[in-house]
């Protein structure tokens, strides 16, 4: 045990690939919707946690982090429909659109973050906010390639056949997006408690302290971006496969405010935050339609409250987190941690996505 | 040293429980495999459908589904279809292809309805087709005249309801051919199959050039006075339309506000009186005139049959919503569905319902015969041209007959009209 105390990377292995077997036999036991929203969960994930990161970690706050996500999906979508027309076939088919969705958002995060190195706070805020109002627009005026509004159907194939004829797509596209969410997980962990990730922490805290370390504050904010763009990307790539589709209402300004909705209620900078964040998005919608149809509302008034309710339900829960919790639910769940740790019989209280959490805070003086 | 080694072991611990418990449920769910028909039990029918309850399109077409159920009330109350029960499951997808998508897989996968039933919206439905044929759920009636839902080679289960946008801007062209041949022909369409499908009707009668300006229209956004503008400034005298109501009403008023007073002709979607007229409010009166196509009985001939059981059926089971277009669309796409069901007979699977449409005996309240078959899923196949006057929107000249194909003729219909069956309930 002492080895993995010392070796963070070790480590983070380990978890990961515990938690990545968990997962796996997870999918056995649910059914096809819900491993459908699981793969939804993982693609949300490598979003907002590449976010929390960049908000937290960096201190830079981007409202646009959809249009990302978009690139992501937009760029699978061209880059499978092109495969599959070529005919190509097998594990090709989600390997090189999902590189190719990464790629291609980096490097957009890549141009988006050289502007954005120069500007602060809320000038950034603004510049990501074009972006993702953009998105529309774009998608219209190149309706050729891009679809329009109506977007773009996504080739995809049924799972492979090695795992039997009847193997459901949605439990396959729950492992893509579980082993991709892991990875980023593991990653981006690795990157938190890295050199680099002191640097990032330094840059946010003072830039001109930062700057007199040596630190090269805008390369570190730079690359940043790029690392939580591709994050972004390859979410944006595994939602395109598993829904079979892009279009820009799935990237609309209102899913890029829930992606940092989702990482403050989960707690800004904790990457098991972005977990909580994530599975909320998720959890919420589909929790509200089933009150919705539990409850006998009448016609008139359901109508008026399907759709909207979520969005009333998701503001509550922001408002309960942040007055309740300032460090959100993960803060919240390392307090409880921390006071039933003194208490002998505390042990059940262990959380899964608490084990991945990166506690930038409590490691780095331990690594200092 | 115990401390980090809890730290690391209770995660591990929990994890393997989790891993545990959840290997244990797909044992015991795995052995469920019973031959029974999804959503189908021998009292009740479980179907499903996607509508934009929300959003851009909710305008009119938030009255359809609650107006099917109504209708399905009414047959349950008068015994159901072979003693099942219909029960409907609408879910919002505020006309969003991305929200489609997720209510879609939640109608199938865990609600686990039989079919998919008059799925509204072209951009929306198409996401779902591949989806609905992996998983070989019937994909009936879908609410859109695409001719994307007529693949059968592609799609074997999904099946069209509307006469297709291509047939109705074809009897409009046509119309406008022989009642104003010298008129000059702009055309306003959704950036879609919707517009896309429309201009190509226009064109396949009046000639590849006749259309002097075609624009297109995003639903995100409500600014269309550059190509109303343009219409005026080309002196266009027509202005096909193939919008949703919430743009009729937008292109109308657009073009009132520009003092330009071009003949309009909607298509069925998009020419609802009541709803587009609601749309506008005071400005009502300026759809006085307006032309367009449809292919189901009209709400102002009132004594129609059809319209006359489906307002009794509406007052009594919709809680007397206004009578609508929207309204009687809804009422005919579910006298359709129970039509198909009771021709089906008692034996009902998602294949034997599929084979039923396709015999091709369908009617429903349509002004002429659905074109069902082997190698055809399209829906009615024709139109007749409606003009509103007096705040009343009621049909002029004959029905006419054609289909999407570009060379295809456009005939004159002269059959009877269909007639409802006693009390509205189809039999066999």
């Amino acid at each position: 045990m002492q080895f993995f105390r010392t070796h963070t990377l070790a480590r983070h292995a380990a978890l990961a690939v515990i938690a990545l077997v968990a997962l796996v036999l997870l999918t056995y036991a649910l059914p096809s919707f819900r491993n459908f929203q699981l793969a939804t969960v993982g693609a949300y994930l490598c979003a907002t946690a590449g976010l929390t990161v960049l908000i937290g970690q960096t201190g830079q706050l981007s409202l646009g982090h959809g249009a990302l996500m978009a690139t992501g999906a937009y760029s699978f979508a061209l880059m499978a429909n092109q495969l599959g027309e070529n005919g190509s076939t097998g594990f090709l088919l989600v390997i090189v659109p999902l590189l190719v969705a990464i790629v291609v958002a980096a490097i957009v995060g890549g141009l988006i973050g050289l502007a954005g190195a120069r500007l602060a706070g809320p000038y950034l805020a603004g510049l990501t906010l074009a972006l993702i109002i953009a998105i529309p627009t774009i998608t219209t005026t190149w309706d050729g390639t891009l679809g329009g509004d109506q977007g773009l159907s996504v080739y995809v194939e049924p799972a492979p056949a090695s795992l039997g004829a009847s193997f459901p797509l949605e439990q396959w596209q729950a492992w893509i997006a579980c082993a991709a969410a892991v990875l980023v997980m593991f990653l981006l962990a690795n990157l938190v408690h890295s050199r680099f990730g002191r640097a990032m922490r330094a840059v946010r805290d003072d830039e001109v302290a930062a700057r007199l370390c040596g630190i090269a504050v805008g390369r570190t904010k730079v690359v940043a971006f790029i690392v939580s763009a591709a994050t972004a990307g390859l979410g944006g790539g595994i939602l395109a496969m598993q829904t079979q589709s892009v279009s820009p209402g799935a990237y609309s300004l209102s899913f890029s405010l829930f992606l940092v909705m989702g990482v403050v209620v989960g707690g800004v900078g904790h990457l098991a935050g972005a977990v909580w964040g994530s599975l909320l998005l998720v959890a919420l919608p589909d929790l509200t339609s089933s009150l919705l149809d539990h409850v006998d509302f009448s016609a008139s008034a359901a109508s008026k409250l399907d759709g909207n309710l979520a969005l009333l339900i998701f503001g509550l829960v922001l408002i309960f987190v942040i007055v309740t919790a300032p460090r959100g639910l993960q803060g919240l769940v390392d307090v409880i941690r921390g006071k039933v740790r003194r208490t002998p019989g505390g042990q059940a209280l262990a959380t899964v996505p608490s084990t991945t959490t990166a506690h930038p805070q409590s490691t780095e003086s331990s690594d200092v | 040293m115990s401390e980090h080694m809890s730290r690391l072991a209770r995660p591990v611990a929990a994890l393997a429980a989790a891993a545990l418990v959840g290997s244990l449920a797909a044992c015991s769910g795995s052995d469920d495999k019973s031959a029974n028909v999804p959503g189908v039990t021998d009292t009740t029918i479980t179907v499903g459908t996607h509508q934009p309850l929300t959003g851009p399109a909710a305008a009119g077409y938030a009255s359809i589904s609650p107006a099917t159920k109504a209708y399905f009330d009414y047959v349950n109350d008068n015994g159901g279809v072979y003693g099942r029960k219909i029960t409907y499951k609408v879910e919002d997808d505020g006309y969003n292809p991305a929200n489609t998508q997720t209510v879609v897989r939640k109608l199938v996968l865990q609600d686990k309805v039989f079919a998919i039933l008059n799925g509204l919206g072209t951009p929306t439905h198409t996401g779902v087709l591949d989806f609905l044929k992996t998983n070989k759920v019937p994909d009936l009636f879908v609410a859109s005249g695409s001719r994307n839902w007529n693949q059968p080679e592609k799609y074997p289960t999904t099946f069209g309801f509307q006469s297709d946008y291509t047939t109705e801007t074809k009897v409009q062209a046509t119309y406008v051919k022989q009642n104003l041949p010298n008129a000059k022909v702009c055309f306003l369409g959704q950036d879609d199959d919707f517009g896309t499908d429309a201009l190509a009707g226009w064109k396949a009668i009046l000639g590849d050039d006749a259309i002097i300006e075609a624009e297109t229209y995003v639903t995100s956004n409500t600014n269309i006075a550059p190509a109303i503008g343009k219409f005026k400034a080309a002196g266009c005298d027509v202005v096909g339309l193939a919008t949703i109501p919430g743009f009729t009403a937008l292109a109308v008023g657009t073009a009132a506000r520009l003092k330009y007073a071009p003949q309009f002709i909607s298509t069925s979607v998009g020419a609802d009186y009541p709803t587009v007229a609601g749309a506008l409010g005071d400005a009502a009166p300026l759809l006085e005139g307006m032309l367009g196509t449809n292919y189901l009985p009209t709400i102002d001939d009132t004594d129609n049959p059809w319209i006359k059981q489906f307002k009794e059926i509406n007052d009594k089971y919709n809680g007397g919503a206004p009578f609508t277009g929207n309204v009687v669309y809804g009422m005919s796409v579910g006298y359709l569905f129970v039509q198909a069901l009771i021709e089906n007979g008692k034996d009902l699977t998602r294949e034997s319902i599929v084979e039923t449409i396709k015999k091709g005996d369908l009617t429903g309240p349509g002004l002429m015969p659905s074109r069902y078959s082997e190698d055809d899923h399209t829906g009615y196949g024709g139109a007749q041209m409606a003009k509103v006057s007096g705040g009343k929107q009621l049909y002029f000249g004959p029905v006419y007959t054609t289909t999407d194909a570009k060379d295809s003729k456009v005939e004159e219909y002269t059959d009877d009209p269909t007639v409802p069956e006693k009390d509205t309930i189809p039999t066999k």
